[in-house]
Parts: C-alpha cells; structure tokens; sequence
C-alpha cells in the first residue's frame, strides 16, 4: 500500500469513528432535565447575546453547584450558536430537541414564530420570555406557547401609561405627539396596533417611524424626528439600531428623560458609544438591574469564587445579564413546579408544559430564591400565558441604570381583547382548535 | 388614483417648497453621509484599481481596523500613538494578505481571488473577535459631536467632519495616482498584471502598497463610522452600503465613489423623507440600489468607470 493510499485509509478510519472520539456532549442522562440554549456569542448581535447566555448558565450553574438542581434532579445544557439567525435557530432546536429538550427559550421573535407550530407536535413547551408572539398569551389557542411575564403590546400600554403618568395624567396626552421608531421587522412592528388604539383612545398624535435593519445609518427618521418635534419618543430597536439611536437623539439635542426604550433597547451596550450624550435615556424593563439582591452574591459565592462563572463577575448585573437570570430563574420553577406530578424525576413533557401552566411565583417564593424586589411576582393560567405582568422604567446616568418608577400595570383592558382576537386570527393559521379551560380546572 | 398620482409628483413638491430650511437639512444629510459611505468605497475602489479584485473583506478591514484603534485606547495607550499602532498593523496585515492570499495565486481568475477575499473576510471577522472581544466599544478621538443651527438649518459636527476628511483623502489619493511613480505603476498593474510585469514593474511591491493604502483608508473610515455607532460587529456591514455608490462611480474610479456616493446620499435621504411615508417608509436602504440599477442601465461602466470592451 503506497504511504497515499495509508493516508486516505486512516482518514477514512478518522471519519467513520469521528463521532466516537469527539468529545462526550453534556446529555440529559435519564434523570436530568436537558435544556437546549439557543445563543448568539458570536456576530453582530453578540453585545447583547453574550450577557443573555451568561446570565442563563450562571443560573443553571448556581442550582446545579448550591442545590444539587431542581429538586435534587441536575440541570444539563448545551449551547447552539445562532447569531441571531432564524435558519440557524431552527437548525439548533432540530438539532438538539431529540436530546429530550424539557423547553426552549428561542431568543429571537423570528425563531420563536418558526418554532411555534413545531411545540405541540414536538412537545416541547416554548418560553419566549416578552418577546414572540404577543397573540400567543392566550393559552386556549397556544397551550405550548408560553411568554410571561409580559409582551409587547402590555409593554407598549405600561409605556403610555408612563408617559400619561409624567404629563400629569392619561387625559393631558391629547394632542401631544408621540413617535415610536421602531426596527422595520415583526417584531419592531409588534407595538403598533396597540399604540395606534392608545392614539385613538388618549388622542395624542402616533407618529411611526420604521428603520431598516440593520440601523446603521438613520440620518433620515432623524431628521424627520427633529422637524415633528415630538414630546416623546418610544423606541423598539435591536442591536446596533439602538445605539446610533440614541447617538442621534443626542446628536439633535432631544430630551433624553423623554426618549423611551424598550426592554431590548435599553442596554448598556445601546448607550456607551453616546457618553455622556445618553444621560437620562429610559428603558422599560420587567426586572432590576444591578447586583443588590441575594441571587447575585449566590451566584459570586457558589459560581465565581469556584472559577465556574460563564463571563466576567464585574459584568453580573447588567440589564442583559440580569434577563438571562431571570429567564432561566422562571425556566428553574416551571421545572420545580412540573415536579410536582414528577416524584424527583425528570417531567415527562405533558408534566413540563402543566408545571409552565401553574407556575405561581409569589413574593414569599421570589424571597426564597433571593430576588425579592428584584423582579414581580407572576401567575400564568390556562387562559393566560402572558401573566399581564407590570413593567418598571429604568434610567440611564451615564454609569449605571437606576430603577425610576413604580411597577406600571399594562391596560390589561385594552390589550387582552387585542390578544384574543389576534389568537383567533393566529390558531386559524396553523389550524389549531381552542381547548376549554374552564374543564381542565 | 389621483391621490398616489399626487402623492408622488405633487406631494412632495410642495413640502420642499413650503419648508426649504428642512430641504436643505436633508440635502446636507445626504451629503454627509453620502461621504461616509464614499470613505468604504473608496478601499473597495483602490484595491479593484490595482488588483482588478473585488475585495469582498473591505467592510470587515474597516471593522478591524477600527477594533484595533480602540481596543490599543482602551489598553491605555495614547490616541495619537494607538493611531500609528494601527496603521503598522494594517500595513503588516495587507504584507501577509500579499504573501499569504494573493502571491500564490498570480494569474489566477478574477472569481479565484474574489473566493479568497471572502475567506479572508471570515478570518478577520473571527479574529478580530477573538482578539478585541465582541462588545461596543466606544470610539473617541476627540471629534464633537454635537449638532449647531446656521440661518434654522442644523449642523452636525461629526458628519463636517467626516466631510471634511473624505475631501482630504480624495485630494491625497487623486494626485497619489495621477502624479507619482507609484500610481502609474499602480495604474498599469490594474490593465494587465503579466504586461506590467514584462516591463519589469514588481507586482508583489504594488498589491503591497495597494492593499495597505487600502488598509489605511479602511482606518479613516473605521473612525468615522465608529465614532457614529460605536465600534461593534456591524460595522462590516457598512460594505453593503458602499456597493450602489460602487455601482454608480464605477469600480475604478476615485472622484466616481465621492460623486457616487454624493448621488446616493441625497437620493436615499430625499427618497425617505419625502416619498417614503407613501409606503410606509424604511424605503432608503432599497432606494439607493434602485438609484444605482438606474444608472447601471444607462452607463454599465458607472459614472467615472471604464469601458471595457471585448472583442472575439
């Protein structure tokens, strides 16, 4: 045999036996709940994918070392690069779902509604954690879909509220000019049915303004924005979009206290490039920032100081880091609470989609895990996926966001009917039928 | 029908007409960040020049140069001294592209060294990553940023600026090869690689200069579009706007990526402020290709490009 044709035999060998000498992947292993993460460390997206996944493993990492898991059963993972990709989200779920996938957390509207008419065939429960598909809070069209503790159009009313609230009531928005700029895709777009009703409603002039993506050049909508005048901006914007944003904003000399963003445009990466130019911009949010709570010296104690942290302790705390805590926090006690049909096993996927279900986080149980105070307790029911959860405003003093308002409870009357008929609109779509939750009780 | 009539070829109009100040707001946008966009064009145009290749890494050159300014201001060096650093390693970069990419494929098709731009394009995009990290960084060279009125038109300082220097640089680069030595030579390379060499000018030493002027170029734009957005990943993505000024200017033409660039600019922003809310606006980025396919119909070359005709 010429030493060519050894070489092209012992690759062939390489190949086939490839699978056997990879390295072992972390696999659920009968006991333990596997959770696919679908992240974007890399590429564009990556400022604001990086301290979601972190946050995320931080957690997982903190109940696996402090309590041995969810009840004594271990959390195993494992990450899929997306880059914020729709088809390689996809390509990750696929992947990784016959691992016996207990959830998956999407991380991208656009993933998420290619994943929904998947869940239910699959069985496997999708989290989209305020973001996805806002018709899909009502659980009696989408009982595998889940995205407490709020979503957009709840945000967007917890945001005209606000707005109401420093005006001096709801009645003093007539004839006062709100601009939403928003990220030209369906999720940028998700707000503006209920900020069209809330114009109608309150009588204060809606402007929209869409960017293309990816945003890197909005000269135009600023220009537009300067000759309009507006006594408020809201903004739902994602990735660099954000950050020329607010460059902007203060580049015109608009009031920042007065510019709002949503809860994935108000991250310290949107507003470091601006400096000093971004003090006083707001974000809406459903969780504090900062690292004041018991979570966090949990995490440094039973993570960090063993060398077992996922990024840097000086970054724990951000807006982004604190979201993936809390995302996998709520993931941890939909487990815990399918546990309860499970005796110590891992759920069986009915058991993970009842325990999302009947998750009710109270405040003595939020006190328990060490993040009282640190987001709001929730209830989902069988008709409601998205708990009506409230919504805090957060600002921006050039080093640090710092929490200004109380929690602002969405207009749950406006927004609800907007949901179930959207979930109409939605289940006929894909086919699906209404279940009756009155005889699941 | 006689609204969208109106609404495009009246409508507009009459909103430039009532409220000039605000047109010439927007005519001065577009200016500016038609510069901005000619700042990226400009490498895309040296490199086809002198190589004939279409240097698919361009955008991601001005990411990695801009990376490297800042990640050198962030270890604490001096900005004036990070600057110099940064260009060393730009030229040092376009030395190994010449000896690793593009020596060992002298002769080959044009698609051939276009492939290995793409993967060039990938390497830096990772390394970069890896070696500066992936969050936004902030840019601060000491350009303001703020924004002045003259006569009710407002002004800002950064996109002066970037004019300003875009200016400079069109100036150095036009008498670099029109004037010197070296951009004949540059010049005779891009007509015919093996010709140039039978007269015995080096190619190695001319994809060299080539690739690190371009490298320097990608420099000042890195800082411009830096100091705009902050210096983060989608910054390569600038290259996207810079390919219909490319369309128009013609791909080998310095003054056509400034007037090309000039042209899309005011047409995007014009297109967006006064004919985009027909549709509901975000029209821009497709608008400038529009603008560019135009021209394309007319003049294939672009407006300054050459005409290559082929005979069989």
């Amino acid at each position: 045999m010429t030493l060519r044709a050894c070489s092209i035999a012992l690759l062939a060998v390489l190949v086939a036996a490839g699978p056997a000498l990879a390295p072992a992947p972390v696999v659920a292993q009968g006991k333990d709940v596997f959770i696919p993460l679908l992240v974007y460390r890399t590429g564009p997206f990556a400022p604001s994918g990086i301290p979601i996944a972190n946050g995320f493993v931080d957690y997982f990492t903190l109940l696996n070392e402090r309590d041995g898991g969810v009840n004594g059963v271990k959390i195993t993972w494992e990450e899929c690069e997306t880059q914020y990709d729709t088809k390689q989200g996809v390509e990750c779920y696929e992947r990784l779902k016959g691992r016996g996938a207990a959830l998956v957390n999407p991380y991208s509207t656009g993933i998420t509604y290619q994943l929904i008419p998947k869940a239910p065939v699959d069985k496997v429960p999708v989290f989209s954690m305020g973001y996805g598909m806002s018709a899909s809070s009502d659980g009696r069209w989408f009982p595998w879909v889940f995205n407490f503790p709020t979503n957009y159009w709840s945000q967007a009313s917890a945001v005209i509220r606000y707005i109401g609230t420093q005006e001096g009531g709801l009645e003093k928005l007539k004839g006062k000019k709100i601009v939403h700029v928003f990220h030209n895709s369906p999720y940028g777009k998700e707000a503006n049915p209920t900020l069209e009703e809330l114009s109608r409603k309150y009588q204060f002039e809606l402007t929209l303004l869409p960017v293309d993506t990816p945003g890197q050049e909005q000269k135009s909508t600023w220009l537009q924005v300067r000759k309009l005048n507006p006594d408020w901006i809201f903004m739902s914007g994602w990735g660099v979009m954000n950050q020329v944003a607010v460059k902007e904003a203060a580049a015109i000399g608009f009031k920042m206290d007065h510019f709002i963003g949503n809860w994935w445009s108000s991250s310290d990466a949107d507003v470091v490039p601006a400096g000093d130019g971004a003090k006083g911009y707001k974000g809406a949010t459903f969780h504090a920032p900062g690292t004041n709570f018991k979570v966090h010296s949990e995490i440094v104690k039973h993570v960090y100081d063993k060398g077992k942290g996922a990024g840097k302790k000086e970054e724990m705390g951000s807006p982004l880091y604190n979201r993936g805590v809390v995302n996998a926090m709520f993931s941890a006690e939909a487990i815990r609470t399918a546990m309860k049909g499970a005796k110590g096993q891992a759920p069986t996927p009915e058991q993970m989609r009842w325990g999302f279900e009947n998750l009710n986080l109270t405040e003595k149980r939020l006190e328990e895990i060490g993040m009282k105070g640190f987001t709001h307790p929730i209830k989902v029911t069988c008709e409601d996926h998205e708990g009506s959860g409230p919504v805090l405003i957060e600002q921006w003093d050039g080093k640090k966001w710092n929490i200004v308002s109380d929690w602002i409870q969405p207009m749950k009357d406006v927004v609800r009917p907007k949901i179930e008929t959207a979930a109409v609109d939605e289940a006929k779509k894909l086919g699906y039928s209404q279940r009756d939750c009155g005889k699941e009780k | 029908m006689t609204e969208i009539l109106y609404g495009v070829f009246v409508g507009p109009f009459r909103d430039m007409a009532g409220s000039p100040a605000f047109l010439v707001e927007v005519l001065l946008g577009g200016v500016a960040t038609g510069l901005m966009y000619s700042l990226v064009a400009l490498g895309f145009v040296l490199i086809f020049k002198a190589s004939g290749v279409f240097n698919f890494a361009q955008g991601v050159m001005v990411l990695f140069a801009a990376l490297t300014l800042v990640g050198l201001m962030e270890r604490g060096v001096p900005v004036a001294v990070a600057l110099v650093m940064t260009m060393a390693v730009m030229v040092g970069l376009a030395f190994l592209i010449e000896r690793v990419v593009l020596r060992p494929l002298v002769n080959q098709e044009a698609i051939i060294l276009f492939m290995a731009t793409i993967g060039l394009n990938f390497f830096l995009e990772g390394f970069g990553e890896m070696v500066w990290g992936a969050n936004v960084k902030k840019l601060d060279v000491g350009i303001p940023d703020r924004s002045f009125i003259v006569a009710g038109v407002q002004i800002n300082q950064l996109e002066m600026s970037a004019a300003a220097t875009a200016a400079v640089l069109v100036a150095i680069l036009a008498v670099f090869f029109q004037r010197t030595r070296i951009g004949r030579a540059l010049r005779a390379v891009a007509d015919d690689h093996e010709a140039a060499l039978s007269i015995g000018i080096p190619l190695k030493t001319i994809w060299l200069i080539v690739w690190s002027v371009a490298g320097l170029v990608a420099i000042v734009a890195g800082i411009m579009w830096g100091a705009k957005s902050g210096v983060q990943f989608s910054l390569s993505l600038v290259a996207l706007k810079a390919l219909p000024v490319l369309i128009l200017g013609g791909f080998t033409s310095v003054p056509g990526a400034i007037v090309g660039g000039l042209i899309v600019g005011v047409g995007e922003k014009l297109g967006e402020v006064y004919w985009g809310p027909l549709v509901g606006g975000a029209i821009e980025n497709w608008f400038a290709y529009v603008i560019a396919l135009v021209f394309l119909l007319f003049r294939p070359q672009g407006l300054f490009g050459e005409r290559i005709i082929e005979r069989v």
